[in-house]
């Protein structure tokens, strides 16, 4: 493949920071834009999409914030980063001070500046946005822990060490945040981590060119690693281990279970165990974690050529567009209307622009196999919105003979997750509910058994970066607490 | 990383490691498993576990050439080490939980084919550790890929040999052993472990329902994470969806799907081509070589 070429491409579509200065200097009511890869050029490789603010325009958006004195962002943020106090050192250029605003609430600020939710958290609850768009605090907080990156600035440890030892179960999202907290008052932490690469859903889950590994994800662990905590891969805790061990052997004063929603679901339909069926865990998976995106990679993946996704949530975003990445024309499909679709708006836009085909208001009802046992196409029905069910959102009804068949040779399942039982089926005393969701606290994280405290998807069941970031940082109060009693 | 303390070649192209793996060693149980990874890029391969030291903090593993990783993987020679070595994994065998009493009224027999032998060989060591002796079939091609046979000689009751080509022990395949002992010989049985490639745990359930003899099998799925998070190794065991990895990898063999398991071990063989994989089955996991089930079928 020629590399350099796609790059000179890609530099070509590009608009350069210039221009857009002077655009946004004719409307403060406009976010600066930002620079994106060409969607054309993009649907063919793993490159990051966005490519995030230069300083100047870093700068230019940081004058929109009009510093209000009860800052309403700050409210929406679920870790309460200082967001006028950030934007306003980089309004003044310093950049190094507003990473450590911002590092003293968050311990992924370049993740969760690409992955965060702004719309409905801060930028939701900017000012500017009651006329006109709300302040970019995503692509700022970017842009801020990106440059402290290449400049190579840390976060400030601890100013004093206390012994004692927590583990934390997980090194996603919840478990990091939680880490690094806890090592800046000064604990001891060990993190412990089934798969062989620390980060979790961020190097499993999100794909590579909506959140770069080495680059950014890589780099954010590093900064908790420099504050002190130890990180052990390979150890499935409830099975290498079992909390208990870990409090009554070998020396933890409290524990942390951020151990995510990894179990996959499936629809349960005729067909599904056919070859060709995939959970969007394996698939993600094998090209996030493993790499199998890449043709030197060891492990294999599927490469359709024509792939329906089912579902209509991040995830499923995610697993249509690495398919498209791979070579495939991408079908979602999905059983209610564009308006229920539980993605992020900007990552449908996204995946329209690279041209995935939006199926709505179509469910499948049964997968069909060749002679060999692989998937052929998918038997569907449409669907329409009849009255509100539970979740507010209106409930879909099959329209009666309307099956139709779409052939396809891969089907990607991508219905959610649930909590893994591992932990809480070898932990004595752990409460969970119907769902096999750890029972736990919303303010401090504490669970039913002493000195163990969880949070993230483990707590809550399929949720975003930011809420597991949210809930690791409460948590860490809460053992600070439980520990200085 | 996890040192390799012993390598060696048990027969052509089978290979036993003594891998430095404490926290593995400390908490494994006979019928579970470990994923490795050789280097940075290496691929996760599920392997069986075939002994283990606790003192020594050391976990055996067996293995057979069949992919393009445990290519390389033969060539890692005493001192060198795994990037990654994760476990135990999976659910320890039944009979880990039962009562001793209760269990030592029980006559078991083994049923390993090929690289199976394995991972039987734990769970008769254990089962000898505690005062029961169980028979053990043992199955090999020909007599050149037997692999254990002092060492389970040394942990079982019974130990019948057999080669498909007669060339050692008796002659002919392990079901027929157990029509042997069971139809002719009047041996009676209240459970059977057979683990070995699929095709040969098929047939051995076919042959054991005859007898109304209960039988666990160990699956062998291709996986990736081997913690319940992908669902590549889901199988239907008595109509139900099961995660070999978590639920498993035993089950009762009498109500697995083997047909659709086996089209489903096929899954990255036919398409991508990979080097080495070729014809060959890619995860050598409880001696799954697979490459039997296509001259059978």
């Amino acid at each position: 493949m020629a590399d350099a070429e796609t790059v000179q491409k890609k530099r070509n579509k590009v608009r350069t920071g210039k221009e857009q200065m002077e655009t946004m200097e004719t409307d403060v009511l406009k976010k600066v834009p930002v620079r994106e890869q060409d969607a054309k050029v993009r649907a063919t490789n793993f490159e990051e999409v966005c490519l995030g603010y230069n300083k100047e325009e870093a700068m230019c958006e940081a004058t929109r914030c009009i510093n209000c004195k009860n800052a309403q962002c700050i409210k929406g943020c679920p870790v309460a980063i200082n967001i006028p106090g950030f934007i306003e050192k980089v309004k003044e250029g310093d950049i190094a001070a507003a990473y450590q605003v911002i590092s003293e609430a968050s311990a992924l600020p370049a993740v969760c500046g690409r992955v965060c939710p702004q719309e409905s958290q801060c930028e939701g609850k900017c000012i500017r946005g009651i006329k006109g768009e709300p302040v970019s605090i995503g692509k700022l907080e970017r842009f801020v822990a990106d440059w402290a990156r290449e400049n190579n600035i840390k976060p400030e440890g601890p100013r004093e060490k206390k012994d004692r030892k927590v583990a934390v179960i997980g090194s996603g999202p919840a478990g990091l945040t939680c880490a690094g907290d806890l090592a800046k008052m000064g604990y001891e932490v060990t993190i412990f981590e089934a798969l062989h690469e620390p980060g979790g859903v961020l190097v499993y889950g999100i794909p590579e060119f909506r959140l770069p590994k080495q680059d950014v994800v890589a780099k954010e662990i590093e900064n908790v690693r420099a504050l002190g905590v130890k990180i052990e891969t390979n150890v499935v805790v409830g099975k290498s281990v079992t909390i208990d061990e870990l409090l009554e052997e070998e020396g933890f004063d409290a524990v942390f279970i951020g151990s995510g929603a990894g179990l996959p679901k499936f629809m349960g339909i005729p067909g599904e165990q056919a070859n060709g069926v995939f959970s969007a865990n394996e698939y993600l998976t094998r090209s996030n974690l493993m790499k199998a995106f890449d043709e030197n990679s060891n492990t294999p993946i599927m490469r359709g050529s024509k792939v329906a996704v089912v579902g209509g949530g991040n995830v499923a975003m995610d697993a249509a567009r690495t398919a498209l990445r791979l070579g495939a024309e991408v079908h979602i499909v999905y059983r209610r209307s564009e308006e229920e679709l539980p993605a992020r708006v900007e990552e449908v836009h996204h995946a329209k622009e690279e041209g995935i085909i939006f199926d709505l208001l179509t469910n499948p009802t049964e997968i069909i196999a060749d002679e060999n046992g692989w998937v052929c196409g998918i038997k569907c029905v449409r669907m329409e919105l009849g009255e509100p069910d539970a979740s507010g959102r209106r409930r879909p009804v099959v329209i009666e003979g309307s099956e139709f068949m779409m052939e396809v040779d891969t089907v990607i399942m991508s219905l959610g997750t649930s909590p893994n039982p591992l932990i809480s089926s070898t932990t004595r005393g752990l409460e969970v509910n119907k769902y096999k969701c750890i029972v736990a606290e919303e303010e401090f994280g504490r669970t039913s058994k002493e000195g163990v405290y969880a949070g993230g998807d483990a707590v809550t069941g399929a949720a975003t970066v930011i809420l597991a970031m949210g809930a690791g940082k409460a948590a860490a109060k809460g053992i600070d607490e439980y520990l200085s009693r | 990383m996890y040192r390799i303390q012993k390598a060696e070649e048990l027969t052509t192209n089978i290979y036993l490691m003594d891998v430095e793996a404490p926290r593995v060693a400390k908490s494994c149980q006979p019928g579970q498993f470990v994923i490795v990874r050789m280097d940075e890029d290496g691929e996760r391969i599920p392997l069986t576990i075939c002994d283990y030291s606790r003192e020594n903090g050391t976990v055996t593993i067996v293995f057979q050439v069949v992919g393009a990783a445990t290519e390389m993987m033969r060539n890692l020679k005493t001192g060198d080490a795994f990037h990654d070595f994760v476990g135990p994994l999976g659910c320890p065998s039944e009979f880990v939980h039962e009562e001793i009493e209760s269990l030592r009224t029980k006559k078991i027999l083994f049923v390993a084919g090929g690289l199976g032998t394995a991972p039987v060989y734990p769970q008769v060591k254990w089962l000898h550790e505690h005062g029961i002796d169980a028979d053990v079939i043992v199955g090999a091609k020909t007599k050149d890929l037997l692999i254990m046979e002092e060492e389970m000689k040394a942990v079982s009751g019974n130990l019948y040999i057999t080669t498909d080509d007669g060339s050692y022990g008796r002659s002919g395949m392990v079901t027929k052993v157990i029509d042997d002992l069971i139809g002719e010989e009047g041996k009676r049985y209240d459970l059977c472990v057979a683990i070995g490639p699929m095709i040969m745990m098929k047939f051995v359930c076919l042959t054991t329902k005859k007898y109304d003899l209960p039988t666990t099998v160990s699956m062998n799925p291709i996986m990736v994470d081997g913690t319940g998070m992908c669902g590549a190794c889901r199988l239907t065991v008595d109509g139900e969806v099961k995660f070999a990895c978590v639920d498993g990898p035993e089950f009762d063999g009498h109500k697995v799907d083997f047909d659709q398991a086996m089209k489903r071990q096929q899954i990255y063989r036919t398409r991508e081509g990979r080097a080495f994989l070729k014809a060959q089955e890619g995860n050598t996991h409880h001696g799954g070589c697979g490459n039997c089930a296509e001259e059978t079928e």
